[in-house]
């Protein structure tokens, strides 16, 4: 199981990529961090969530 | 009235703050990146605080749509926001050392950019270059911390805009979901909200105080 956002979900051997896309979100507008490490853009497509991973992923929306 | 010296006002500001904070606050180095409703406020609220440097940043233009909420004056439509803003916080703080920068962030220019800044506050408006700066400050400079600010259009409640503390250099202000996208404009009070939230992280970091 993985942590993501606080929630335990079963995604473990998914990369970022595909964890991204199962939340409907865009890569354009997140910030992923795995166990306090921030995923670099580039690394998506090959990181893979392992057991007891904490994830955060931070969403932007617009406005300022 | 000529203006009190540096001694008057740095004393006015120990008197208030305690020596300890104020010396902190006085060797502090904090880059604002975007100058809009956020970035301009939270400007503000740094150099009131006697903040000793600020790298304000900023590439467009004050737009009269700015007014609502934004620390503009009329007078000021048309120049560059790094400009009129570096005025303001002139009259406000006479002896803050600021550096302007009209310039658009970018991956390319970031690193370089912000190197003299301990504490990196983004202030941007549209989400993906939200986005952008994050990543490639967590990416490239692990040193600093970085206070960002996302979900605080419309007018929700005023208590559902929060700090979180992502990592450990990493804070996030909002409420992470009120989207200018969908539909609703950005009101002065909720984004002076925002802005306190990330203006008052950043304070709290200077002080050494980490928790949220």
């Amino acid at each position: 199981m993985v942590k993501i956002n606080g929630e335990l979900l079963e995604k473990d051997g998914k990369t970022v990529t595909e964890m991204l896309a199962d939340m409907e979100i865009s890569g354009q507008r997140v910030a992923v961090e795995i166990n306090e490490e921030i995923v670099p853009k580039a690394k998506y497509d090959e990181t893979i969530l392992k057991d007891g991973d904490r994830v955060e992923v931070v969403r932007f929306v617009g406005g300022g | 009235m000529p203006i009190p010296s540096r001694e008057e006002m740095y004393s006015a500001l120990e008197e208030r703050h305690g020596t300890e904070l104020q010396k902190k606050l006085d060797s502090a180095s904090v880059a604002v990146c975007g100058l809009g409703g956020l970035g301009s406020n939270i400007a503000i609220a740094l150099a009131r605080a006697g903040v000793g440097y600020l790298h304000i940043i900023d590439f467009d233009r004050v737009d009269i749509s700015n007014l609502n909420r934004q620390q503009y004056f009329p007078e000021q439509l048309g120049e560059p926001k790094s400009e009129a803003m570096k005025d303001t916080l002139e009259r406000i703080a006479p002896y803050c050392h600021i550096k302007a920068d009209n310039i658009k962030l970018s991956e390319d220019n970031i690193p370089a950019l912000l190197s003299d800044a301990d504490i990196i506050v983004e202030a941007f408006d549209k989400a993906d270059q939200k986005a952008m700066l994050v990543n490639c400050v967590l990416e490239n400079m692990p040193d600093k911390y970085l206070v960002s600010g996302s979900g605080m259009a419309g007018i929700a409640p005023s208590n559902i805009i929060t700090t979180k503390r992502i990592t450990k250099r990493f804070y996030l202000c909002g409420d992470g979901v009120s989207d200018v996208e969908d539909g609703m404009g950005l009101v002065s009070s909720r984004v002076l909200i925002c802005a306190g939230h990330q203006a008052h992280a950043v304070i709290r970091i200077i002080a050494g105080e980490f928790d949220i």
